[in-house]
């Protein structure tokens, strides 16, 4: 593309019927609405999911009229039975994974403002940006589905955890309740799933690479374009194994290979091999599965978090009215991260039968990952040194990113220590970490994007009342619900069990459990007001101009909303790093990236250019 | 607002803190050779989270409480950064974080790394939905022949102990472990269906059961007493009533109990069950 096409005013409108323009559209930005209404929608099924599980816990054997109701084979007479459970458990799981924290931080946030970071028009490929959302509502339906799949009549969904562990997700319904046609559509999904992250991938890499305008080199993007891409790579190479595995898995249940399945199994009373309900198997490696699931498993930790910190930084950046502390080494932290993340999924089997040798040398490779974690944590801490902090909800938000992920992150210690893992593996200690790190921070990073770039989306802002409180019921909340499940992990409290009463050294965590249960039940209904804010805010919100937070990166320099293609038909020239703020001088205390260099600047002085320092 | 945050990040720091340092939620008390060795390991390891975690909490704090914005026009400080700095905290954190790595493999190398001392008491273990069996080779000490086809839960050979071989003439198999205390136990860990996980909370010890392999591990238990054997890894429907118990036992009544015939040997584990109570938490 040439430089005069950048110059020339050609806008481009959008179409004009509703179908093209909101359903079937190519605009990345309806797209990215379209991924979060997504994730909207999944996080109300997994949050109602996560407190049904907590019912069940802190209160086993109470009649729940509704659920006997909802569900009268997950709970015949209204009280949980344990396959109802485990279906929670992994329903829950696979549609936070997947359908929240993989489609609202790069799907939702990443779709919307990578383009307009980067001043393009749109995405690399429109067409195959629409599809990739199409391809993953599909993958929703499908796991939608396999809720209400029974595949026995006395079940609701699959039981396997969100990992499927083989040759319990592999041998069909020989293997008890949950294992029939629900565990079937779960593969589906997730495979389905796989492919429209990929379409995604490509995409989001292509843009980036080749779609920046005039003046944006790579070390003068915002940090959230480097976390996107970033993510779009750990998608690129880990997707398709997981979509490989999946296949093989649907393989073995299917159509009686043994992939995963060893031979001379018993299963349920019979021999592998001796009934027509359970054909021979032989010659599969359950193993396999882990490694093949975990492969992709652990990269996607960092899929779903990576975005939040860099909505963090930027945010942070922002609102701290002053440049990221150490750029370069937070993009270089980003890059170790994703690096190391590929190498470091054994920790996850140590005591599956692996070799103890490689869990060595995973060991030592997981805590090295924790490096690169605290180099951003001390920078995100270095931001904040001698700010102006703004205390705006996207803010508080931002800043509690940083309390969890350290919260969340640095229990990693413990449970990347092979001897450590011994007793602290399959307990709520690893339950308490990742919901943590991946999951709350995560969350976190999302809650504050959403109050920092709704202005930019719908023109106003979001309450800033509703949303303070929306912040602290759920920052107290959520350390009040997963600090305590650490001890519960140390006391030896195992995960995916439906229920704790039949062990005595379990009794004296009760009141823990009912503690949780109770503030889990308030942090969720706490979500409730940001629904309605949500909500609220898109019609009746305080209007917003085109920079209500005096920012200085692309997104900022358009109308709310942008227009169709984002600039108007006239792309942005850029000619300095992301976070100019404070520059001494300066008219304001922030200078937009598309700000011409002054005289002084040219001549080589003591500029604010990028990261000359 | 920052003087709020900087308070209630504090208050939830002191009170994070403070939980693990309740007694009655901490480890049960340990019976293994390892385990004093791994707890120490533990109790380093969660110091130096301790440490960090408030360190970077109450630092995290103290920036939004002194860097609110105040009423004053001043600018916030303009700085890039320092390389100076970057390079001194990866180093440090490096040093801590891939030490702590390095000094936990010292209670994996001792169990993993080595095999079973000679002389163990050995155990296989065979684990299917739902229920834990013990095969015990009695007093020859010899494991009579096993074999999948031979595996009939109806007629309680849920191992498929060949009858025909006469090393399984003195074979036993129950539900319950029993090993004798201070003697190094070797596990040979198989299962018959999906994957299954060994755990006695107070062993500190932890092994996957596969389907397809025979997994070999050993440990050595100190202390007399009956304690809770759980399944660790999700197998079904009725996974969280997996449930058994390990009874480790003195070297005499210990052998004793392995010299009997099995219809002896089932009455009196029931016997030895009664016998030892559970630890007092």
């Amino acid at each position: 593309m040439s430089v005069e096409t950048h110059e020339a005013v050609h806008r481009h409108e959008p179409p004009t019927s509703f179908i093209r323009k909101y359903i079937f559209s190519l605009d990345h930005k309806v797209i990215g609405i379209q991924y979060i209404i997504l994730a909207l929608v999944a996080v109300i099924v997994g949050m109602t999911m996560s407190v049904l599980m907590r019912m069940n816990l802190s209160w086993p054997g109470t009649n729940w009229p509704i659920l006997g109701t909802l569900f009268p084979a997950g709970a015949p007479g209204g009280i949980m039975n344990p396959e109802f459970y485990l279906s929670l458990v992994t329903m829950h799981g696979t549609i936070m994974v997947f359908f929240v924290l993989t489609t609202a931080p790069q799907g939702g946030f990443g779709n919307y403002f990578l383009p307009i970071q980067i001043g393009a028009e749109d995405m690399a490929f429109p067409v195959l940006n629409m599809l990739s959302f199409w391809v993953t509502l599909v993958g929703f339906i499908v796991i939608l589905a396999a809720i209400f799949a029974s595949g026995s009549a006395s079940t609701v969904g699959p039981i396997g955890g969100w990992t499927g562990y083989a040759p319990l997700s592999a041998l069909g319904q020989i293997a008890g309740p949950g294992q029939g046609l629900g565990m079937n559509l779960w593969i589906i999904s997730i495979a389905i799933f796989c492919v429209g992250s990929l379409l995604g991938a490509l995409n989001f890499i292509t843009t980036l690479l080749n779609m920046r305008t005039r003046g944006m080199t790579l070390m003068r993007m915002p940090l959230t374009c480097w976390a996107w891409f970033t993510t779009a790579v750990l998608a690129l190479l880990s997707f398709p194994v997981l979509l490989g595995g999946g296949i093989l898995l649907l393989l073995d249940r299917l159509a009686g290979t043994s992939f995963f399945i060893p031979g001379g199994l018993y299963v349920s009373g019979i021999l592998s091999g001796t009934n027509p309900s359970f054909p021979v198997h032989t010659g599969g490696s359950p193993i396999l599965w882990q490694h093949l699931f975990w492969f992709f498993g652990h990269p996607e930790v960092y899929i779903a978090i990576l975005p939040g910190m860099g909505a963090t930084s930027h945010i942070l950046s922002t609102f701290a009215r002053k440049p990221i502390f150490g750029y370069r080494a937070m993009v270089f932290a980003i890059f170790a991260i994703g690096l190391l993340g590929f190498f470091v999924w054994g920790h996850h089997m140590f005591i599956s039968g692996m070799s103890p040798y490689s869990a060595m040398t995973f060991s030592i490779l997981t805590l090295s990952i924790g490096v690169p974690s605290a180099v951003k944590t001390f920078n995100w801490l270095g931001t904040l040194w001698g700010a102006r902090i703004r205390f705006t909800t996207a803010m508080l938000f931002a800043i509690g990113f940083v309390s969890l992920f350290v919260a969340g992150g640095i229990t990693g210690l413990v449970l990347g220590q092979t001897s450590l893992d011994l007793p602290m593996h399959d307990t709520y200690f690893v339950t308490a970490h990742f919901h943590l790190v991946m999951g709350v921070a995560s969350i976190f990073g999302m809650f504050a994007a959403t109050y920092f770039w709704f202005p930019k989306v719908f023109g106003r802002f979001m309450s800033e009342g509703m949303g303070k409180i929306h912040f602290w019921i759920t920052f107290v909340g959520v350390y009040c619900i997963f600090v305590p499940m650490h001890v519960m992990g140390i006391v030896g409290m195992p995960r995916r069990f439906s229920s704790f009463t039949e062990y005595t050294f379990l009794s004296r965590l009760h009141p823990l459990v009912v503690f949780v249960s109770i503030v889990a039940i308030i942090t969720v209904l706490a979500q409730f007001l940001f629904y309605f804010n949500l909500i609220w805010s898109i019609f009746k919100g305080k209007k917003a101009g085109p920079n209500p937070w005096d920012a200085t990166t692309l997104e900022w320099i358009t109308p709310s909303p942008p227009p169709h293609d984002n600039f108007a038909g006239v792309l942005p020239t850029v000619y300095r790093g992301p976070y100019e703020f404070a520059v001494p001088g300066a008219p304001n205390d922030f200078v937009m990236q598309t700000e011409p260099e002054t005289e002084a600047e040219r001549t080589g002085g003591n500029g604010h250019n990028g990261h000359r320092h | 607002m920052g003087r709020a945050l900087a308070v209630i990040i504090w208050i939830l720091t002191l009170g994070s803190v403070s939980i693990f340092f309740v007694k009655q939620w901490w480890f049960p008390a340990a019976i293994s050779s390892h385990a004093a060795a791994l707890d120490r390991q533990f109790l380093i390891t969660i110091i130096v989270v301790g440490i960090s975690f408030t360190a970077a909490q109450v630092g995290l704090g103290y920036m939004v409480w002194k860097y609110r914005e105040r009423p004053s026009h001043e600018r916030a400080m303009y700085t890039h950064g320092s390389n100076r700095l970057e390079v001194i905290w990866t180093i440090v954190t490096a040093i801590i974080f891939i030490g702590l790595a390095v000094m936990g493999q010292s209670v994996w190398a001792s169990l993993h790394f080595n095999k079973a001392p000679a002389g163990s008491f050995q155990v296989e273990v065979v684990a299917q939905q739902f229920q834990w069996n013990f095969h015990y080779a009695g007093r020859d000490g010899v494991f009579g022949r096993t074999d999948p086809s031979l595996i009939d839960d109806s007629a309680l050979n849920f191992v498929g102990l060949d009858e025909t071989d006469p090393s399984a003439k003195d074979d036993a198999t129950h539900s319950v472990i029993a090993i004798p205390v201070g003697r190094p136990v070797e596990l040979i860990l198989r299962s018959k269906d999906v994957i299954h996980n060994f755990w006695v909370p107070q062993l500190r010890f932890k092994q996957d059961l596969v389907p397809g392999m025979a997994i070999r591990v050993h440990f050595t238990a100190n202390q007399i007493g009956k304690y809770e054997l759980a399944c660790a890894e999700l197998c079904g429907q009725l996974h969280f009533k997996m449930k058994s118990y390990m009874l480790v036992l003195p070297e005499a009544e210990h052998q004793a109990l392995m010299a009997l015939p099995q219809d002896q040997f089932q009455s009196r584990v029931t016997e030895l069950l009664a016998q030892y109570p559970l630890p007092t938490y």
